[in-house]
């Protein structure tokens, strides 16, 4: 029965991840003034993708052509490990916050190894803006992930998450400031606005499109749903340890339904906010990065030493 | 210094690459753990008990030279140099374990040293696998292409395909990428590191989290400087001739013993109970504590504190990354209609692409050269031939980087100036008359002389 929610609950991460990129493409639009395109955008998109047939370059090797479902499935290991509607299952159970930082890894070293398999010269500078950033991101990332976990003495996110359910509503500095350090870690690790622009395909800026620039047909379908799928993912991380309220404790359809609706409401306003700071903020140079980063990492070790500080127990 | 800690680590990336490819990896990947031995019999055994400032001396030690070593190794065009600084890095990442180690034995933690202790064994051990497997290959890519320089290699996947993937092995093992055995150990390092709240001293609680975001730096950059080595060396096109002439190696009994050390990389990686079984009597003798709850320790899971604070069970992760894999594999090829279609690389339109044009380790690691510039001496240097009426065309672009070790000119080359002046210092006494030499000889008899009586 557990392991069936946990089955349900990562096909729903899976299902629900383009809905969220429609989503934030329509709030994107009506800010802009612009024509939007319908929510369900995204799934038209991945059906006619994956009924194309791909292209490959001759200078490809059987890495190129593996790289996207080593991808893909790696995100969705990761967003097996993280509670969408409910507590206490299995998967997560499986691994931890740690664990779940390591399938990102996973999958962008197959991602910036592609990038590098065709020979060009976009594909390694994506390849190595990306694993640069992701390098700077990552510690400024678990910086913001021990402060919390810390607090909950638990690295397994599950029980982090009911450890914030039975305290209740407390304003914590340390979670004030894990929080921000986190939101930013997430739109640089997505390839957001202000660090890189999903839309763009002009050769200076872009990181995440140099890297897949080759790819076609289902591959890239592929590729593409495991981004979404990773941009879902942070959302979901941050809406549910900060503001848990809502979640599934116990397995009973009504507190399950009640959980789905809490995370929809959550992500679409989060999508709200990240439309909204993607319209006010322009995009940054890459060499600009490395401060945006740093003072992430200087939020999540400040969250650190309040929490040190201010909560520790003794 | 037997071990390679920075600052005095620059023996290490000149001696290893030297050497024949296996020996090498005997260098890399047991001898440092010579000294890491001493180490550890010296502190845990011989010394009655251990200070915990000395394990705060340790943690900074070691987090200095993990991230030294990777950024040092980043840097490396060579293959063996590249391999012998990491070694720097992962011998740091040891020290820091063993640091936390005594620091939780002195303030009255010992299962939780045990589990710090632990780590640091089980991360030697996982060292000694990956880098003799990754020495190994560089040897087999040395061989067959007579070249080290990663700027010179390319496109080896078609040409080594065996090599080649005993060596992603052992990248993504280094690169502690989850499913291998490189992680077990990281996450081990992770969890203990993340037991800070049982400790009293508030400099330690702080201390302790900043050293584990280092880790966290360290392993990703090595996964960025393991990206660089594995994508530049066997993808991509050609650079050179030898690397388009290369093949496959002959020898069985070299393709044997990568793959015997890849296949333990991966296995070590989803059952590491085994191994942590062993060293779990290992630490039982020499702190006389194990793990704090050793049920929790099954073939299955590892939860080193207890289920409710972490597990990890690479068993089942790797069933579902399976199961996921094949269903949506399955589920896309089973058109055969839309079978793959080959066709030249898009060149923008301008045609003409050549292997020149791919990236080569100093442009790949070129942001991070310049995030982290203050790291190293870098000489950068373009120089432009001028032709034409007005000397305004450029007709050749010439560019030069060299990139140092601090080491060198701030510990080492005062050192040697020192003991070079101390040499002349001393040279003035020689003065090469038979007669000065007889009263040195008086005077001490007499000296001695006055000492004994």
């Amino acid at each position: 029965m557990n392991w069936l929610i946990a089955i349900l609950q990562t096909t729903l991460f899976v299902a629900l991840a383009p809905l969220l990129a429609g989503w934030l493409k329509r709030c994107k639009c009506y800010l802009q003034n612009r024509k939007a395109p319908s929510v369900l955008q995204p799934y038209r998109d991945l059906l006619k993708l994956t009924n194309k047939q791909p292209v490959v370059s001759e200078q490809a090797s059987w890495l190129f052509i593996k790289a996207p479902y080593i991808i893909f499935s790696a995100t969705i290991l990761a967003a097996s490990v993280v509670p969408l509607i409910a507590v206490d299952l299995p998967t997560s159970a499986s691994a931890d916050v740690i664990v779940m930082v390591g399938f990102f890894a996973f999958a962008r070293f197959f991602l910036a190894l592609a990038g590098l398999d065709v020979g060009t010269a976009f594909g390694g500078m994506g390849s190595s803006r990306e694993m640069t950033i992701s390098s700077l991101a990552e510690p400024a990332m678990l910086m913001a992930v021990f402060t919390i976990t810390m607090t909950a003495s638990t690295t397994n996110l599950s029980w982090a998450i009911s450890h914030v359910l039975e305290q209740g509503l407390v304003l914590r500095p340390s979670f004030v400031f894990a929080l921000f350090a986190l939101i930013l870690v997430a739109v640089a690790e997505t390839g957001r606005i202000p660090v890189d622009n999903p839309t763009t395909h002009l050769e200076l800026t872009m990181i995440h499109e140099a890297m897949i620039l080759e790819y076609s047909g289902r591959h890239l379908a592929l590729i593409e749903w495991a981004s979404q799928l990773k941009l879902m993912l942070y959302g979901v991380l941050i809406a549910n340890i900060f503001l848990p309220w809502g979640i599934a404790q116990s397995f009973t359809p009504q507190a399950l339904g009640y959980g789905l609706l809490a995370i929809i409401g959550k992500l679409a306003v989060l999508a709200i906010i990240l439309a909204i700071a993607e319209t006010l903020v322009a995009k940054m140079r890459l060499f600009r990065v490395q401060e945006y980063l740093g003072f992430a990492y200087l939020l999540g070790l400040l969250g650190m030493l309040s929490h040190i500080i201010l909560e520790a127990s003794r | 210094m037997k071990a390679g800690i920075v600052p005095i680590h620059v023996w290490l990336p000149e001696a290893h690459p030297v050497a024949p490819s296996h020996i090498s990896a005997l260098m890399s990947g047991v001898m440092l753990k010579v000294a890491l031995y001493g180490l550890i019999r010296f502190c845990f055994d011989l010394i009655d008990k251990v200070q915990w400032e000395w394990g705060v001396v340790l943690l900074i030690i070691g987090t200095v030279s993990a991230l030294g070593g990777i950024l040092y190794a980043m840097m490396q065009p060579n293959l063996k140099r590249l391999l012998a600084y990491s070694s720097v890095e992962n011998i740091g990442i040891i020290f820091m374990v063993l640091g936390l180690a005594m620091i939780f034995l002195d303030n009255g933690h010992p299962d939780l040293a045990a589990l710090g202790f632990l780590a640091a064994l089980f991360h030697a051990f996982n060292h000694a696998l990956f880098k003799n497997l990754l020495f190994l290959g560089a040897g087999m890519i040395q061989q067959q292409t007579h070249e080290l320089n990663i700027d010179m290699l390319g496109g080896l996947i078609k040409k080594m395909p065996q090599t080649s993937m005993v060596f992603l092995v052992g990248c993504m093992s280094i690169s502690s990428l989850p499913l291998f055995n490189g992680f077990v150990s990281e996450w081990l390092a992770f969890q203990t590191a993340l037991q800070v709240d049982v400790l009293d001293n508030g400099v330690l609680r702080s201390l302790i989290p900043v050293s584990a975001a280092a880790l966290a730096l360290t392993a990703a950059l090595a996964a960025a400087c393991f990206v660089k080595v594995f994508g530049l060396t066997f993808l991509g096109v050609p650079r050179s001739r030898h690397s388009e002439k290369a093949h496959e190696v002959k020898d069985k009994g070299m393709l044997a013993a990568t793959t015997l050390l890849a296949s333990l990389c991966f296995l070590v990686g989803i059952f590491p109970s085994v191994i942590i079984s062993l060293i779990n009597r290992v630490s039982s003798q020499l702190l006389a504590h194990t793990l704090p709850n050793e049920s929790v320790l099954s073939w299955l899971w590892i939860a080193p504190v207890s289920h409710e604070q972490a597990s990890y069970s690479p068993p089942l992760v790797l069933s579902g990354a399976l199961i996921a894999g094949c269903v949506c594999y399955w589920y896309l090829r089973r058109d055969p209609a839309k079978a793959i279609r080959i066709a030249p690389t898009w060149d923008c339109g301008f045609g003409g692409l050549t292997p020149r044009m791919q990236y080569t380790s100093s442009a790949f690691t070129m942001p991070i050269r310049r995030i982290f510039a203050k790291a190293w001496i870098i000489d950068e240097q373009v120089n432009k031939d001028m032709q034409g009426a007005m000397n305004q065309d450029v007709a050749a672009v010439h560019y030069a980087l060299h990139i140092q070790d601090h080491s060198w000119p701030w510990l080492y080359q005062p050192l040697e100036r020192e003991v070079n002046n101390l040499a002349k210092q001393v040279g003035r006494i020689q003065t090469g008359n038979i007669r000065t030499y007889l009263g040195y000889s008086f005077v001490t008899l007499l000296l001695l002389l006055w000492v004994i009586s």
